[in-house]
């Protein structure tokens, strides 16, 4: 049984339909990535399955329980964290009180704050910036805020949503080994990304998603070396 | 034990000393509220004493507002709607109870006497209908993203204005109310020629004590869970959803909170001195004057929020005979070069363009003997366009005035020190 399993998945924004039925699943302890153009519905993908928006057909079990269309609160409860799209850091707040808003939903004092330090040692430049408004970090350190923030809620499965989004190519290297010890650490993720050859390049399965439907599924290194791949998403050809 | 429990067990203030704790602000601001009252005497300084309670009525309607506008980033513009359900609710209340119990609808018993605890039992209850207000217009469009919000309180506003234009006459002696029943009497709040009679009540110790309590709750709400919660949907809606934030449910408590304390100002507004109870005095218009103080203030900063209320009510007042402004204009030049941050020498010229530019008007009027009275919702119209020009993200931002210029950096270098 898969950590996570996506069954037909449809949804709909208002008359348009986003995902024409999506499958997919995780495997405990991997890195899945989910890789495809500019309006493949991957975004929208993940929010259904972390609660953003709602699912009008189709089914989502985690750790086989149902979850779709349970409130985000829920399900984040359960141990599915998602990092979202844009990062989505608080501006105006400091990097401190972004981490604490990572631990809201729990209560656990002593194991948030282990966890915290278990956070700001694998982004120790974090550390160096406790005070300072989250705003006025670079790029790649909001990145890096981002994921911190979301192991803060302690997850099971991280979804990551384009982390490599805007980033120069020497920081996404940094971040992608870091997802890489997240995953050794054993948090299963979920990957998003349109950086199609370094989301592959560390992940253990591939999806391509095109416009609302998955159009592969293979290992990884299949994925890569498959010319339809290549030529679609990776410009080589 | 482990060590950290133990260590935690030390660091937790045992319960007497955290009760004493949160209470001590709250005596500290009664206290200052009863000094300000003594220190003053109303019926020497009637004119002063006017104004200041009615910064004190613009502090909890403006810092009330800053939690749904600056806090949660929400968009309200019927603040005054909730401040007119609270304020007749109060009005009414004091009023038609006063006929009943004393026979009179006056004054009755002195400070701390019998009807000032009506008067602050009948706020109270305003406060709560108000609250209940916010909370059936809320619910419904604060579950959507987005400007809905905005709509339905303009909506709102206006429904309030009308319904309360199509109300009875006010009864004037006990017999009529009796004679009427509750439901008429309830509904006899004075139509569009407004709310008459209500007793003057809302004396400078009520309305600082409310401001006291206000300024707690909302001081309290900001530096708490819940504010953090607050303020990250302003920050970014979705991405406090996704860590679990219940975005709906805090929004709504942000807006029923300050509906609430929108409604107890509407209720001190009612027993002022020389106010009528009038649907059109709390209309849009007031609405837009709350908004105004909160942008101007910083959305978000309650210390903002204060000052900024002070500003705007004192203003057109000081407009009506324009004094000299070089004493303020040299201290405020001081200060700027004293502390101000890299743009100090910009800050600085406009610091005396603005003071010779009053200075100049004020002379050129002397002369020409023109009443600058008569113009001074113009010089006050003006003077926000240039504090916004000045400072456009409010007096002190999002943050509160001890957390920015020189206090803040103390604060900072100290807080660095103390951590390990």
């Amino acid at each position: 049984m898969a950590m996570l399993e996506v069954k037909d998945l449809v949804v709909r924004y208002g008359a348009i339909e986003a995902l024409h039925g999506v499958s997919l699943s995780v495997e405990r302890g991997q890195i899945v990535t989910l890789i495809g153009s500019n309006g493949a519905g991957k975004t929208t993908t993940l929010r259904a399955i972390s609660g953003l928006v709602r699912a009008a057909a189709g089914s989502i079990t985690f750790e086989g329980r149902p979850i779709a269309n349970q409130p985000p609160h829920r399900i984040l409860r359960q141990g599915l964290v998602q990092s979202p799209e844009g990062r989505g850091i608080f501006a105006n707040m400091t990097v401190a009180e972004n981490l604490d808003l990572g631990a809201f939903a729990r209560d656990d004092k002593a194991g948030i704050a282990s966890d915290r330090e278990k956070s700001l040692s694998l982004f120790p430049r974090l550390r160096e910036r406790l005070s300072q408004n989250a705003g006025t970090l670079s790029g790649g350190e909001q990145q890096m805020l981002a994921m911190a923030r979301a192991l803060l809620a302690r997850p099971k499965l991280l979804l990551l949503d384009e982390p490599s989004l805007g980033l120069a190519p020497q920081v996404v290297q940094t971040i992608f080994q870091i997802i890489r010890e997240i995953n050794a650490a054993g948090t299963t993720i979920l990957l998003v990304e349109q950086n199609a050859h370094m989301a592959l390049s560390i992940s253990h399965f591939g999806y391509v998603l095109e416009v609302g439907r998955i159009a592969m599924a293979d290992k990884a290194s299949t994925l890569e070396a498959s010319d339809e791949v290549r030529k679609a998403y990776l410009g080589v050809g | 034990m482990t060590l950290d429990q133990r260590r935690a067990a030390e660091l937790a203030p045992s319960r007497a000393v955290a009760a004493l704790r949160s209470a001590a602000p709250l005596a500290v601001g009664l206290g200052l509220a009863l000094a300000l009252h003594l220190g003053l005497d109303a019926s020497d300084l009637p004119f002063h004493t006017k104004v200041l309670v009615d910064v004190g009525i613009n502090v909890i309607l403006a810092v009330s507002l800053t939690m749904v506008n600056g806090f949660t980033g929400q968009f309200s513009v019927g603040h005054a709607a909730f401040m007119a359900v609270g304020g007749y609710t109060a009005g009414a209340l004091t009023y038609y109870s006063s006929l009943l119990l004393w026979d009179s609808g006056d004054q009755h018993g002195g400070f701390l006497g019998a009807g000032e605890w009506l008067f602050v039992g009948s706020c109270i209850v305003g406060g709560l209908v108000a609250a209940a207000a916010g909370y059936v217009v809320g619910l419904p469009s604060l579950r959507l993203r987005g400007d809905y919000l905005a709509i339905v309180t303009l909506g709102f506003g206006e429904i309030v204005r009308v319904i309360l234009q199509q109300t009875g006459n006010v009864k004037f002696t006990a017999d009529e109310v009796r004679e009427a029943g509750f439901l008429d009497t309830a509904t006899s709040l004075g139509g569009a020629l407004g709310f008459t009679g209500v007793p003057t009540y809302s004396s400078i110790f009520w309305v600082y004590a409310f401001v006291a309590i206000t300024l707690l709750v909302a001081h309290r709400l900001k530096f708490s869970t819940y504010g953090r919660a607050f303020l990250s949907i302003r920050e970014d809606e979705i991405a406090a959803e996704a860590m679990g934030v219940r975005t709906t449910r805090y929004k709504v408590l942000a807006f029923v909170l300050a509906a609430g304390f929108a409604g107890i100002a509407g209720g001190m507004f009612a027993h002022q001195s020389g106010a009528t109870l009038n649907p059109r005095e709390l209309g849009f218009q007031k609405s837009f004057d709350v908004v105004t103080m909160v942008v101007l203030g910083g959305m978000g900063s309650i210390s903002g929020a204060v000052a900024a209320a002070a500003i705007l009510t004192i203003l057109p007042e000081l407009l009506r005979d324009l004094p000299h402004v070089w004493p303020a204009g040299v201290l405020v030049l001081a200060l700027g070069l004293a502390f101000g941050g890299p743009k100090r020498a910009r800050f600085a010229l406009w610091t005396v363009g603005v003071t010779a530019a009053i200075e100049a008007i004020r002379f050129g009027a002397r002369r020409l003997g023109v009443n600058l009275a008569d113009y001074r919702l113009i010089f006050y119209a003006l003077s926000l366009i240039l504090m916004m020009i000045l400072r456009p993200q409010g007096i002190f931002g999002v943050r509160e005035a001890w957390e920015i210029g020189p206090i803040g950096r103390i604060l900072a270098r100290r807080a660095r020190r103390a951590a390990p």
